[in-house]
């Protein structure tokens, strides 16, 4: 009945690889396939696979220790005796301390300069660490993306004309809903905001994740470089993107797109939806002149 | 009640002197300041509150398994809604599953009820030092019952989390549930931090002045330290939380903006005023609450070295540094709640150094589990319920505490915040650690508290079914983690990339409902038991600490007389026991025979610098005791 038990604590290990072995064959992984579609992504994944190395090899040697040292005592216990009197070993508390700090430590550290790239507004890279590809404000329970036109975003030289613009909504800015337009293969910013209570942009297949805070304006930068099928219907590739911050009843419904195309094709997005935007009833030379 | 100066009566009698007459019923049982009654009094209230969160879960996944589909059974419920559960009441399911599992379930079942009833056992004492505010912090849990309990029925539950984040929390129009019931949630939080200060401040007084002669501090059983610490942590954290709800509650009904900031239209209502942070209510919140995490884990980590020691025969393996590794949890524990709030839109900087300490804070847990290992080995356990319930603690626990890795390091938690793969870590650490080990710490004190034996078979049917049910429920969440299912979703599958992942989370139910089911047969087990269990003597497991010394039930009181302390609780297998494998701490040994346990303690625990103050100790003890050496029981 003990070496049963025994073998019921050996289950953990077995089943507990066994499912992280199987998953990525039924696509119970990363989305869509592994690979991030953004270069930070894929440096976010790294860090995942070494922690899970690290992690796994880790709980396969302790789990496989601790079955060990349950057997050994099952056999122990078929004849009679006491137990061995110890109170401990200054030497193994040493070395298993010693050893998972280094290790500890060097998680902690390969990681710092990756933060940075995220976070640090004076490491976002040229094209993303001033003007926004649009302002996104999450509210209950849609997105609204309000683009600068390209009048505006010429304007944006400095951050205080940048904040001017996204305090004070312009007549010729383009609005959509739910659906975000970003130029691929060069780094974008987007300036978040809520509308009313807590939320988050949550671009899993980007690994981009961002708390919108009421109150506050928080620039987020990111880089497509797509690696799923054109869609002809948007004329890009498109990523779903969701809130994750509870925000109230409606927080599973955000549901939203970002679509990124190459750089023509997003000034033709923007000059469609300008035209859509302004037309006045008037034929359309007249739109066309400008 | 110094420790400096063993009384000569017997604790017992000197109560009685304290002159009262024999206690009505609803004076010994209801309304009592013995800490045992009180102790007991949380721990059958902490059942049936489990029952009640356990229910919840059970609706949060359901809708999970089947959404937007009709309940069974509690379907009838909805009957206007034709038996389905709303997107706001799916808000409210999780919200209070998670409120009434840390606040009605996990806190008082590891302080007020095994921290109640253990302490003066454990230490030698005959009740705590503040009787009548333990009643107190007992008595206070049921209006926060009453006030959690309103707040459901009120606009359908609160709907903010548990986390009760600003602004949705602040503002009545920003939920259903955002009305009334977030308030008397507030209430119910302010009532439940009022029983846990009383209970700390009790605890910290209790450990610190009435300890047995002989009981010094590093003679205390885990148990104690981890109950110690955790009542430290409670009073430097608790009155955070406890601001900062004042601070919700003035924002919601006295029109302050600590939180809230200006220009915010919610469902067209008037624009705040505003001036406030809603990042504040974070930061304050989980100053508190991360500590709280540890106050839900570190009583258990104790209990299970004292199970794990007495099953295996053996003394705990690296006791001192056990103690400082609970130390240092605790106090790391205090630099570490940023890691909440990496996504928060908090400073970069700050993100970092909390990075650094939370990855630290896995370095003394590793350290403890290695020291458990190391208990097991070489250990002749009986494979019993107590015994497999806290190998469960210690297998879990390392799945829990690797799991912990990948959200303390901020790049990976960009990805993971606000997913199942938190929800997986933590459920690992408070289910599969923390109730295992509770579950482990029913049976084996059980018998002290009612004189029967709980039945082993029925608990390892309980165990198996238990933790079956438990992986099955909680492992595949890391899965869905890395998938990116969003936590707190009522339909995670309108969203394309997440819905392949219906069938797992069916799966998922399915071990939920066999885990639910088999807690009937704790329930079962324990109340049948408390009538019809085999009655057992005072020292069923053949146990050293104190409290295997006094009766089963003990009585008012505790000891017949005070008891003098020997040596440390974890003298298993010692060769100074003769024929028998444990060696209690007040059973008495020549002086003579006490310097060689005390030069082979420090021996085998790698250093002999203690030589010299463990001999002045029994020195004095000698003195003392040489004056009852006769009368001297030696049960």
């Amino acid at each position: 009945m003990k070496r049963f038990w025994v073998l019921f604590f050996l289950l953990v290990p077995i089943f507990g690889t066994g499912l992280f072995v199987v998953a990525p064959h039924y696509h119970w992984w990363f989305p869509y396939g592994n690979e991030s579609a953004s270069p930070i992504g894929q440096q976010i994944d790294g860090l995942f696979n070494l922690t899970l190395a690290i992690t796994g090899l880790t709980f396969v040697a302790t789990q496989l220790v601790l079955v060990w040292v349950l057997w050994k005592c099952a056999k122990a216990t078929d004849t009679e005796g006491k137990a061995t009197f110890v109170h401990g070993s200054h030497n193994l508390e040493a070395i298993w301390t010693i050893i998972p700090s280094g290790i500890l430590l060097f998680i902690a550290l390969v990681q710092l300069p990756v933060v940075a790239n995220i976070r640090v507004k004076s490491r976002f890279p040229e094209g993303a660490n001033l003007a926004p590809i649009a302002e996104v404000t999450a509210r209950q329970f849609e997105w609204r993306i309000r683009y600068p036109s390209k009048e505006s975003s010429a304007s944006f030289k400095t951050e205080a004309d940048v904040v001017d613009w996204l305090k004070n909504p312009r007549p010729d800015d383009l609005y959509a809903v739910n659906e975000l337009h970003v130029p691929s293969g060069r780094p974008v910013q987007i300036r978040l905001r809520s509308g009313d209570t807590q939320h988050a942009f949550f671009v899993p297949e980007l690994r981009v994740k961002q708390d919108a805070v009421p109150g506050l304006i928080i620039p987020v930068w990111f880089e497509i470089i797509d690696n799923k099928p054109y869609q002809t219907k948007f004329k890009g590739v498109s990523y779903e993107f969701l809130c994750a911050e509870l925000c109230g009843w409606g927080h599973y419904k955000m549901k939203a797109l970002l679509i990124s195309q190459p750089e023509e094709e997003f000034e033709a997005f923007l000059d469609r939806l300008k035209e859509e935007q302004f037309f006045d009833g008037f034929a359309k030379h007249r739109t066309e002149t400008k | 009640m110094s420790t400096l100066q063993p009384v000569q009566d017997s604790a017992a009698l000197e109560h009685e002197a304290h002159g009262h007459p024999q206690l009505g019923f609803v004076r010994k049982y209801i309304f009592s300041t013995d800490h045992k009654v009180i102790g007991i009094q949380f721990l059958i209230t902490t059942l049936i509150t489990m029952a009640v969160g356990g229910a919840l879960a059970l609706g949060v996944r359901w809708q999970l398994a089947f959404p937007w589909q009709s309940m069974p059974i509690a379907g009838g419920l909805f009957k206007q809604m034709g038996g389905q559960i709303t997107p706001e009441f799916y808000t409210m399911l999780f919200t209070m599953h998670a409120t009434v599992m840390i606040f009605l379930v996990i806190i008082p079942i590891l302080a007020g009820a095994f921290g109640n009833f253990l302490i003066p056992l454990m230490i030698g004492a005959d009740d705590m030092a503040f009787p009548k505010l333990n009643m107190m912090s007992y008595w206070f849990l049921w209006p926060a019952i009453a006030c959690f309990g309103i707040s459901f029925f009120v606009d359908g539950g609160p709907a903010a989390g548990w986390t009760s984040y600003p602004v949705l929390s602040a503002l009545s129009e920003a939920a259903p549930g955002s009305g009334w019931a977030q308030t008397w949630w507030l209430l119910g939080v302010t009532f439940i931090g009022f029983s846990s200060m009383f209970g700390s401040i009790n605890y910290l007084t209790t450990i610190i002045n009435m300890r047995a002669p002989g009981m010094t501090l590093f003679r205390m059983p885990l148990t104690i330290w981890g109950m110690f610490i955790t009542a430290i942590l409670q009073a430097f954290a608790l009155p955070v939380l406890t601001a900062a709800g004042f601070m919700l509650v003035a924002d919601r009904l006295f029109g302050t903006c600590f939180f809230v900031p200006s220009g915010i239209v919610v469902n067209n209502a008037a624009p705040t005023v505003g001036g406030g942070q809603p990042l504040l209510w974070q930061h304050l919140f989980w100053f508190y609450s991360h500590p709280a995490v540890y106050i839900m884990l570190l009583p258990a980590m104790g209990m299970v070295s004292d199970m794990l020691s007495c099953m295996c025969r053996k003394p705990v393996f690296g006791y001192k540094p056990m103690v400082f590794s609970m130390s240092a949890i605790a106090g790391l524990g205090f630099t570490v709640w940023g890691h909440h709030m990496f996504t928060s839109g908090m400073n970069p900087a700050l993100g970092m150094t909390f990075m650094i300490s939370t990855i630290m804070i896995a370095l003394p847990s590793a350290i403890k589990t290695f020291n458990w290992i190391g208990t097991i080995w070489g250990g002749r356990p009986q494979f019993n319920t107590v015994f497999l319930n806290s190998v469960a603690f210690v297998s879990m626990f390392i799945i829990g505490g690797l799991s912990g890795i990948f959200m303390a390091s901020v790049p990976v938690d960009i990805y993971f915040h606000d997913t199942y793969f938190i929800v997986a870590h933590f459920h690992y650490i408070l289910f599969g650690s923390t109730l295992f080990g509770v579950f482990g710490a029913i049976y084996f004190w059980f018998p002290k508290m009612f004189g029967r034996l709980m039945n082993d078979t029925l608990g390892k049917i309980h165990f198996a079914l238990s933790f079956i049910g438990f992986n099955i429920t909680f492992y595949p969440m890391h899965i869905l983690g890395i998938a990116g299912m969003p936590r707190r979703y009522a339909d995670p599958y309108i969203h394309p990339y997440l819905n392949h992942l219906m069938d797992m989370n069916r799966f998922m139910t399915m071990g939920a409902l066999l885990m639910g089911f088999a807690q009937l047969l704790l329930w079962f087990n324990f109340f049948y038991s408390m009538f019809k269990g085999k009655k057992c003597g005072r020292n069923p497991w053949n146990a050293n600490g104190l409290e295997w010394s006094a009766p089963s039930p003990p009585p008012h009181g505790n000891f017949e007389e005070i008891p003098i302390v020997y040596r440390g609780p974890y003298e298993y297998s010692s060769p100074f026991s003769g024929d028998k494998d444990y060696l209690m701490q007040t059973e008495y040994k020549p002086v003579d025979v006490r310097r060689q346990e005390a030069a082979i303690h420090d021996h085998s625990e790698g250093h002999d610098d203690n030589e010299q103050d463990d001999n002045e100790q029994d020195d004095n003890e000698q003195d003392d005791n040489e004056q009852d050496d006769n009368e001297h029981d030696e049960s």
